[in-house]
């Protein structure tokens, strides 16, 4: 595979800069490399101050997650940005549409879009949200779509995050880093903020409070703790947003609400953000052994008295094997043709698909339906004789627990090594907000960056790294 | 026919309640041929502070223990018309889809027992094999009260050979599923012909069948229910129609104690 041409997003295919990155390169060509080393350590030891201050109680850990940062920024241009942005909210707006289906009339299964065993047989579906309208008809209030690239003009949709997407904290701390780094690199080049987030986060979750409140809602942010891998940030988030950050054990149910512990004795929250997943979040309706949830939250969100974000249930439009349906989901809710492509994708359920997938497996990507974080996959030009043989006696054994793609040919963005600028293959997570006031998408995103030469898994947990993103205003 | 019923439960605890929430499915329902004139649920010890209507269309209260009490009371009471409908409840009404009771649950899930008890079932429609398997739960599970644990599964209940009217329910009900049917568990009254006390709600099954939708199986009297059954909550099985569900901080439980009257009027 090593003698296939990858769309490099900085020097195209052809060698030549292209435009976005033009004023970048100008800079960068002015610069001394000894003085971007420093520079390049310098950013490593303020993540690792920050990401320690964020880690009081668990230091040790933080230092596990610190995720390599490479301080090329990855730069999008304005008119790319606005496609791309365009074919987001449509697909957001499809996915609330379908979620909202999905546990009212399920018109899209009576109509023969969607087999009806993509809901029946889905772990994922929650009868408790059948008939349950979500404050402001909202499902999914934050959703990060992955996309990769492939071509000038080409995107696809990797995967649609709709539980609880996370990294938007990457994506603030990048761009802060690099203000604080090369503040010169910024009034050189328009780009677009990203540090409004916070502030649109906690705008759109009050937004999606109940309705007829008479008071400012209050939002609070729900962790299952410290050991979280993801505990830095939520704190950050709440933080940020100047909420107050709880766990289980700081909430109850008193008076129909949902009320928070504070020196006062309890008060109410409106619309939780919640960072623990829906089999813990109520132990008299779900899991019955979770202590990271509050019990009786069920019960005041079918009431109507809270707003849960997202809503529970909502894991059903990311699952892999409903992600093959979704150019059909989008045509039926948006009467349009989807602005964003698929990757095509082999439902290994079906007979046929299965045969193509078993020919054919050295070629191809297989991923579990259910599985996330690039665990569990075959990347198939990659892998080992045993591997192969590996995941194909699982394809053989439980077919419809997987999907399998063609490998892509990823883009790739330059990152700053020893030997000066090397191309790495990325992917983007922007990050959407839903209210009913509207659909609000941060310009950029996460950049995962693959720094291993040649891989194409961007997963933090696999070896990946960030990059800040510059969309620019053109 | 009309019913009266009064169902008082009283929970004594040993030292003070520091939180508690009790999740009631115990409302009628007012649906097919039932309609309920009054009802009324009261709590002393505690207060009902929300209400809503869950997915398998069950009045749900939500009560709080009173910080401090010793003593919980919930006392429901009201009156239910009843048509005798043979056990024919009716077409399926929503929200929840009807392929939703197919799906098995950890109490209703089909082994070998169930899968042996299927077997053994014949008749030449669905409306026969129905009768048939309720007969046939009868017999292989006696009713002996006091002999089964509340969390059995229906396999648990089919080997040990005995239990009570939910093991009934739930054996009936994964053997339903197992033949194809979408089948459901229901919580509710019977009134009894000896007496109107009673110590405890009854419960049910019910399988849908084609041409005539939703039929109820009460195995533990091997008849389908007439107008001395009050439908109160259905749901997949025990766990989900569960009368009560609870969680308690603090305030062990002392006694229980449980007055049902079902009288006609």
């Amino acid at each position: 595979m090593n003698d296939q041409v990858y769309f490099d997003e900085m020097l195209g295919t052809e060698g030549t800069v292209r435009r976005p990155y033009q004023p970048f390169n100008t800079w960068f060509e002015g610069e001394d490399p000894k003085h971007l080393r420093a520079k390049q350590r310098e950013a490593e030891d303020l993540f690792r101050l920050t990401g320690i201050t964020f880690n009081v109680y668990g230091r040790a850990e933080a230092e596990e997650r610190l995720i390599p940062f490479d301080i090329i920024p990855r730069i999008i241009s304005g008119r790319e940005w606005q496609k791309l942005s365009r074919g987001i909210e449509q697909r957001v707006r499809a996915i609330n549409a379908f979620l909202y289906d999905i546990y009212h009339g399920q018109e899209i299964v009576k109509a023969g879009r969607l087999p009806e065993q993509m809901i029946t047989r889905n772990d994922a579906f929650l009868p408790e949200m059948i008939g349950t309208r979500p404050p402001g008809g909202v499902y999914t209030h934050i959703v990060g779509i992955d996309l990769v690239r492939t071509g000038p003009e080409e995107f696809y949709v990797l995967e649609d995050n709709a539980r609880t997407p996370s990294g938007v904290s990457y994506m603030l701390e990048n761009r802060e880093t690099m203000l604080q780094m090369f503040p010169e690199l910024f009034s050189r080049n328009r780009v677009q903020p990203v540090s409004t987030y916070p502030g649109d986060l906690y705008n759109s979750l009050a937004a999606c409070a109940p309705e007829g409140l008479g008071r400012k809602p209050t939002v609070g942010l729900l962790t299952p703790g410290i050991f979280n891998s993801a505990y830095f940030e939520h704190s950050f988030l709440a933080d940020e947003m100047g909420v107050e950050l709880v766990e289980g054990h700081d909430l109850r149910v008193e008076d129909g609400r949902l009320c928070m512990r504070t020196t006062l004795g309890y008060k109410p929250i409106d619309v939780l953000y919640r960072r623990v997943d829906d089999d813990f979040l109520d132990p008299l309706t779900f899991n019955p052994d979770s202590t990271l949830g509050v019990p009786g939250i069920m019960d005041v969100y079918r009431a109507g008295n809270l707003t849960i974000a997202n809503a529970p249930g909502t894991g059903i439009a990311d699952d892999k094997a409903i992600y093959s349906y979704m150019p059909e989901i989008v045509e039926f809710y948006t009467g349009e043709r989807p602005l964003l492509e698929n990757v095509p994708t082999w439902r290994c359920s079906d007979k046929e698909s299965l045969a193509y997938v078993l020919d054919n497996l050295k070629e191809l990507v297989v991923k579990e339906v259910h599985g996330s974080g690039g665990y569990g996959m075959l990347i198939g030009p990659t892998a080992t004789k045993k591997e192969l043989a590996e995941f194909r006696k699982k394809l053989e054994a439980r077919p419809g627990n997987y999907i399998a793609q063609p490998t892509l040919s990823l883009s790739t963005v330059p990152i700053f090594t020893k030997s000066g600028l090397a191309p790495r293959h990325v992917d983007l997570r922007p990050f959407v907000l839903v209210s009913p006031k509207g659909i609000n998408i941060t310009p950029g995103g996460l950049t995962r960056v693959a720094l291993k030469k040649g891989s194409l898994v961007v997963n933090s947990s696999q070896g990946g790294g960030t990059k800040d993103t510059w969309v620019l205003e053109d | 026919m009309n019913l009266t019923i009064r169902h008082i439960t009283r929970y004594r605890f040993e030292e003070p309640v520091n939180f508690g929430l009790q999740q009631l499915r115990k409302t009628p329902k007012s649906r097919h041929s039932q309609n309920v004139l009054r009802w009324d649920t009261s709590v002393a010890g505690g207060q009902q502070s929300l209400s809503y209507t869950d997915h398998h269309q069950n009045t749900v209260d939500l009560i709080e223990i009173d910080r401090g009490a010793q003593e919980l009371v919930i006392t429901c009471e009201g009156e239910v018309h009843l048509d005798d409908n043979h056990g024919v409840v009716g077409r399926h009404l929503g929200p929840a889809p009807l392929w939703l009771y197919r799906r098995v649950t950890p109490q209703t899930k089909a082994g070998q027992g169930v899968r042996a008890l299927v077997r053994g079932v014949s008749g030449d429609t669905e409306l026969d094999r129905a009768h048939a398997l309720m007969a046939a739960v009868a017999e292989a599970v006696a009713y002996e009260v006091g002999t089964s644990e509340s969390d059995w599964t229906a396999e648990e209940a089919l080997s040990a050979g005995r239990g009570v009217c939910q093991d009934h329910s739930h054996v009936f009900i994964a053997c339903a599923r197992e033949m194809g049917l979408p089948a459901r568990y229901v919580s509710g009254y019977l009134m009894l012909d000896h007496t109107t006390e009673q110590d405890a709600m009854h419960a049910w099954a019910e399988a849908h069948l084609p041409g005539l939708g939703w039929v109820g199986f009460d195995c533990s009297n091997c008849i389908s229910p007439d107008q001395r059954y009050v439908r109160v909550a259905t749901g997949m099985d025990y766990h989900d129609a569960a009368p009560v569900r609870g969680t308690r901080q603090g305030g062990a439980l002392e006694a229980l104690d449980v007055e049902i009257e079902v009288a006609q009027q």
